[in-house]
């Protein structure tokens, strides 16, 4: 009864003031609508940038350097035991690149419950033949189904079809960039030579674009037994394990694990992309601050309004006093009006903010650099409106705080003598 | 008829901080009983206003003891005084003071919202019942703007009767009125006290008005310098 007392009252007001409290009500939509847009034009855009690396990035990569011995034959010898050793000019020691029984230890990671899939791979650096030029080049063995399942190649191969370059032999997908070059069309043959001087033939099923130039101009792929044949190794050569994982947060930990069980060198995709992280938490950072001041100006609109309210309503507030209504009552009455303005401001802008993301989500986007990307990416997640509902009752309950506050505290004994 | 006290003032004392201390009101002590119509009258600024604010509890800084219908209202919380005030005490003051987002019926009835003793559908018909004592029944679903200053002044009193109050205290409740409402005004007062057994106290310098009541209370620079029986109460003895 006493709630829906208040409830009349505060109703009452909030009618006497209809056109400022509907300002106010569309200060919250519009910072909420602006909020929800901004966040999930932003999101979108970050899963998408995100993707662009994560999806061709491997959790964890095993794989070989050519590197010093970290424990040189010197530190071994009893002799010079706790000395300090000043060796000069230490060469690496001429190692394969491949990994050291792959098979075994790729058998072993399929067995791992935290493994989601491992693919393998073989990198040879190899020249691309374009008559008497020669265009150097990156060419890149690889299970096709594995890397299809777990790094969606499929998506990147803007022309033909992957399952071609399984099924036919001797085969490759080109970059998209060194075929300008080479002025190549699927079916056509080229001619590359590897770093031992080996020529070798290949026949072009498809174009592959990254969406990194650089990149499409060198890179190539074949299947992982072709480039062991190009190179005249046996079945078990592979220089790179790819592994994902099941969750990615446990990757630089299990990195060092494998470092150690497997003897390779094993990087984590948090090392090894740093930057994008950072990129991404910037991003969300900048659209969060400005989706909260939006809020926080709104926030000033209501406290305005409110205490406009209050000066023009001083006579109401003081004979409801002394009618026996508490301080308490009073505050509870002007809250509701601060309440009512937020919850239904921003159920409104919950709503626009939701219409103006599908807006934005049907703008064409085409860029050369993303074959998947038709329109502007969005990310419809609920986080945001969660978070968007929650601050616009946040804020204007601390805009009806204070205001509230002060209407509570009128002596009506100064405001009735007053006149 | 057996007299019971309603409200008993004890030695109250006021004064005023700022910018210097002024003393407002000096041992002030009388008391009201049940059916009583007393008035207050003194120059303006002697502190029968100040006087009724204390007196109504909107005051509480005072020295003295103040008994409510024998309860000492000193040392209550915010909340027990709006609460004594919401059940035991009507106001009306020179200025009406309803709600012009409510009509008069909704502005009555608002204090026994409040209250929240009755169902809403009782209140409904008590303050249907309040407002014919007042003769403006007919009014009841216009709104404050609509009437005129006497009728207000009326849906006032209305509200004020609404909780059944121990006492009806009146700020010049006639102060904003011309001669005729004012008399209309005081006539529904003297019923109020005659008919309805109603303590009333008001505040006026309207001496004629004074002079009609059962009592009148002279004040003088806060102090209460004499006390009268008004013809009111000679002709009630016949």
């Amino acid at each position: 009864m006493k709630i829906k007392l208040i409830a009349r009252i505060s109703l009452a007001l909030l009618k006497a003031r209809l056109k400022q409290t509907m300002v106010a009500a569309f200060g919250v939509t519009f910072s909420i609508t602006m909020f929800i847009a901004l966040l999930s034009f932003m999101g979108g855009l970050n899963d998408m940038l995100d993707s662009l690396i994560l999806n061709r990035t491997p959790h964890i990569k095993l794989y070989n350097e050519i590197l010093p011995s970290p424990i040189q034959p010197i530190a071994k010898s009893k002799a010079y035991n706790g000395a300090y050793h000043f060796v000069g000019h230490i060469k690496p020691k001429n190692e394969l690149l491949d990994i050291r029984n792959s098979e075994a230890i790729i058998e072993a990671l399929t067995h791992d419950s935290n493994v989601r899939g491992v693919a393998p791979k073989t990198t040879v650096p190899v020249f691309y033949n374009v008559g008497s030029i020669n265009l150097t080049g990156v060419v890149d063995g690889i299970d096709v189904d594995a890397e299809n399942r777990l790094f969606t190649f499929q998506d990147y191969v803007v022309e033909g079809n992957t399952i071609d370059l399984k099924n036919t032999p001797n085969s490759i997908i080109l970059g998209i960039g060194a075929a300008r070059k080479m002025l190549v069309q699927i079916g056509d043959k080229i001619q590359i030579t590897t770093s031992a001087g080996i020529r070798f033939p290949l026949k072009v099923v498809g174009f592959f674009q990254s969406g990194i130039d650089e990149v499409d101009k060198v890179q190539s792929y074949t299947t992982l037994s072709t480039t062991q044949k190009i190179l005249g190794k046996p079945n078990s050569y592979v220089t790179d394990i790819q592994i994902k994982l099941f969750d990615m947060t446990v990757a630089p930990s299990l990195a060092k694990r494998y470092h150690n069980l497997f003897e390779t060198e094993a990087i984590d995709i948090q090392t090894a992309n740093a930057q994008f992280e950072t990129g991404s938490s910037v991003r969300t950072l900048i659209s969060y601050a400005v989706g909260i001041t939006l809020l926080i100006v709104a926030g000033f609109g209501i406290y305005n309004i409110l205490n406009m309210m209050i000066y023009e309503k001083m006579d109401s507030i003081a004979i409801l006093k002394a009618t026996g209504f508490s301080g308490k009552d009073v505050n509870a009455i002007f809250l509701t009006i601060a309440l009512t303005i937020g919850c239904i401001g921003g159920a409104l802008g919950l709503i626009f903010g939701l219409g103006l993301s599908v807006l934005i989500g049907e703008i064409p986007f085409n860029t050369a650099s993303l074959p998947t990307v038709k329109t502007y990416p969005i990310n419809y997640d609920l986080k945001f409106y969660l978070i968007g509902a929650v601050f616009s009752v946040i804020t204007t309950y601390l805009a009806g705080y204070f205001p509230s506050k002060k209407a509570s505290r009128i002596d009506p004994v100064d405001i009735i003598r007053g006149k | 008829m057996k007299k019971k006290t309603v409200i008993e003032a004890i030695n109250i004392c006021k004064s005023f901080h700022d910018p210097i201390t002024v003393k407002v009101l000096t041992n002030v002590s009388f008391s009201i009983n049940t059916g009583e119509f007393v008035s207050i009258v003194g120059k303006s600024g002697c502190g029968k206003s100040t006087l009724l604010y204390i007196l109504s509890t909107m005051d509480t800084s005072y020295e003295g003891d103040l008994l409510l219908d024998g309860t000492s209202m000193k040392n209550k919380r915010d909340a027990e005084l709006a609460k004594v005030r919401n059940e035991k005490i009507g106001f009306v003051f020179q200025f009406h003071y309803l709600l012009n987002e409510f009509n008069n019926l909704q502005n009555v009835m608002l204090p026994a919202l409040k209250f929240d003793k009755l169902s809403p559908e009782e209140i409904e018909h008590n303050a249907y019942e309040k407002l014919k004592i007042l003769g403006i029944e007919s009014e009841a679903l216009k709104y404050p703007n609509q009437l005129s200053g006497g009728q207000k002044q009326r849906v006032a009193i209305a509200r004020a009767l609404i909780n059944n109050p121990l006492i009806i205290m009146g700020d010049e409740p006639t102060g904003n009125l011309d001669k005729m409402s004012g008399d209309v005004v005081f006539n529904i007062f003297k019923e109020l006290a005659e008919e309805y057994n109603q303590s009333l106290l008001i505040v006026t310098h309207d001496l004629d008005f004074a002079a009609n009541t059962h009592r009148t209370i002279t004040m003088e620079d806060g102090k209460i310098i004499g006390s009268e029986i008004g013809t009111a109460t000679i002709e009630g003895k016949r």
